[in-house]
């Protein structure tokens, strides 16, 4: 029992192993570009998630090969594919436009790490 | 096995601190990743990881770094809360797989919600045999439409951020950037 | 990389190779995996090929910044003006069984559109966001 849990759960333990470890880059590093590295991770992990679902085993690619379905193929979830399709290109444009902030706030803080940051933003308060 | 490769990928970009060598393996995770779609026979998304994530990002990432510096400071607190945090939230996403169906069943329920319809009649509908394209730009054309739009917004919230005041070229192809 | 010869002489052979793949991959999206968005991406970053060897300079003075982005907004517009043709066609909002007689050409006519528009698009964000983060150094340091 506990051997097939494995083996057909192993997938998503991966997925979700690969998840926590964008999280955690996430919110642990200070880096704003390792921030947003952590963010592609866990967003490919999600990616990795959908593709999971949608594997039957033994099933090929959604590519008819044979249009009126005479032979018996057995073809993979064509749905998931499309919605992951258009959010990695989705993905890289947001991705982007964080890394657009990033140069911004390198230009005027003169630094990209948070607490560095932090500390400008508490002196300026302080004497302004 | 791919996967584990992944994981010991993930763990190496948690590790390094060389933020050059971080965007490579990032592009090296990608790459991977891009491998593990087509054997779960994913390959119009492979194709896109592929040119997406180890092409284009890395290069934007690269151009990134070359204005921010490419060094990164030891993390500051100590790495107990978010260690918590994250192990917590694993454990939660664990324990919630327990109920999910297991891996490459023909029989899980996705399977027979619209993507039966797909397979089956999209041929004679649509009249093309690859199913990835006539889903994506026929039966779900105003997704598409949207997540076209979504990326023109991006690429405008960009130029409004990157081609603003500093950015007045000596070029005359910059003023469309001032506005 | 203005002196390495091997890697100028290399991307001037690549990158016609490049640009033909993605068009292949754009137009044989129907019967193969590819489509659009490979297509778009595929050609932008031949594009940013060329700059990292030749110096973005000379890439611009071909594809221009304002070409590409001038891209970024056709696609979108090529993308729902599709849909507005169906509307006028009588039938629904991309609904492309209006663009020929027979329902199925009418599909192939209008994804391939679509797919056109989605080409445009993602190839002058692409573009256009590479230029900016790449033409943003000379500035700042």
């Amino acid at each position: 029992m506990s051997l097939d849990l494995l083996v057909s759960h192993y997938n998503y333990w991966v997925v979700i192993f690969l998840m926590m470890v964008g999280f955690y880059i996430l919110i642990s590093r200070g880096n704003l570009i390792k921030k947003i590295v952590g963010l592609n991770v866990f967003q490919t992990s999600v990616f990795m998630l959908y593709i999971s679902m949608s594997k039957v085993s033994a099933g090929t690619p959604p590519i008819l090969v044979d249009p009126y379905g005479e032979a018996d193929v057995l073809f993979s979830n064509p749905l998931p594919h499309v919605l992951i399709l258009t959010a990695i290109v989705v993905g890289i444009a947001t991705t982007s436009v964080g890394l657009a902030l990033a140069v911004r706030i390198k230009e005027a803080y003169g630094t990209i790490e948070e607490d560095e940051i932090n500390a400008i933003e508490a002196r300026t308060e302080a004497t302004g | 096995m791919l996967l584990t490769l992944l994981a010991a990928a993930g763990l190496a970009l948690l590790k390094v601190r060389n933020l050059f060598a971080v965007v490579m393996l990032a592009g090296i995770y990608s790459l991977l990743s891009a491998g593990l779609f087509t054997v779960m026979d994913a390959v119009d998304v492979a194709f896109t990881e592929a040119a997406v994530g180890a092409g284009i990002s890395t290069v934007l990432f690269l151009g990134a770094l070359a204005l921010c510096g490419h060094h990164e400071n030891k993390p500051g607190h100590t790495p107990l809360l978010p260690l918590v945090v994250v192990l917590l939230t694993g454990g939660a996403l664990v324990w919630g797989t327990m109920d999910m169906p297991g891996f490459g069943d023909p029989a899980n329920p996705i399977h027979h919600h619209v993507a039966d319809h797909y397979l089956e009649e999209s041929y004679s509908e649509i009249g093309i045999p690859n199913v990835v394209t006539s889903v994506l730009a026929s039966y779900r054309g105003y997704d598409t439409m949207g997540e076209t739009t979504v990326v023109f917004a991006a690429a405008v919230g960009v130029m409004i951020l990157l081609a603003g005041r500093l950015g007045r070229r000596p070029r005359p192809e910059g003023k469309g950037g001032s506005g | 990389m203005r002196e390495e010869v091997i890697v100028r002489v290399g991307a001037k052979v690549l990158a016609p190779f490049i640009i033909t793949f993605g068009l292949y991959v754009h137009f044989h999206g129907d019967y193969s995996p590819g489509g659009g968005f490979q297509a778009g991406v595929i050609l932008a970053a031949a594009i940013a090929l060329l700059a990292l060897v030749y110096g973005l300079d000379a890439v611009q003075r071909v594809v221009t910044p304002r070409f590409v982005r001038a891209c970024a907004a056709l696609g979108v517009i090529i993308f729902a003006g599709v849909g507005v043709v169906t509307m006028i066609l009588g039938h629904n909002y991309l609904g492309y069984n209006a663009l020929a007689h027979d329902p199925k050409h009418g599909q192939h006519y209008g994804i391939l559109g679509v797919e056109l528009g989605v080409l445009v698009t993602v190839f002058g964000v692409m573009v256009s966001v590479f230029y900016l983060f790449a033409g943003r150094r000379g500035r700042t340091q």
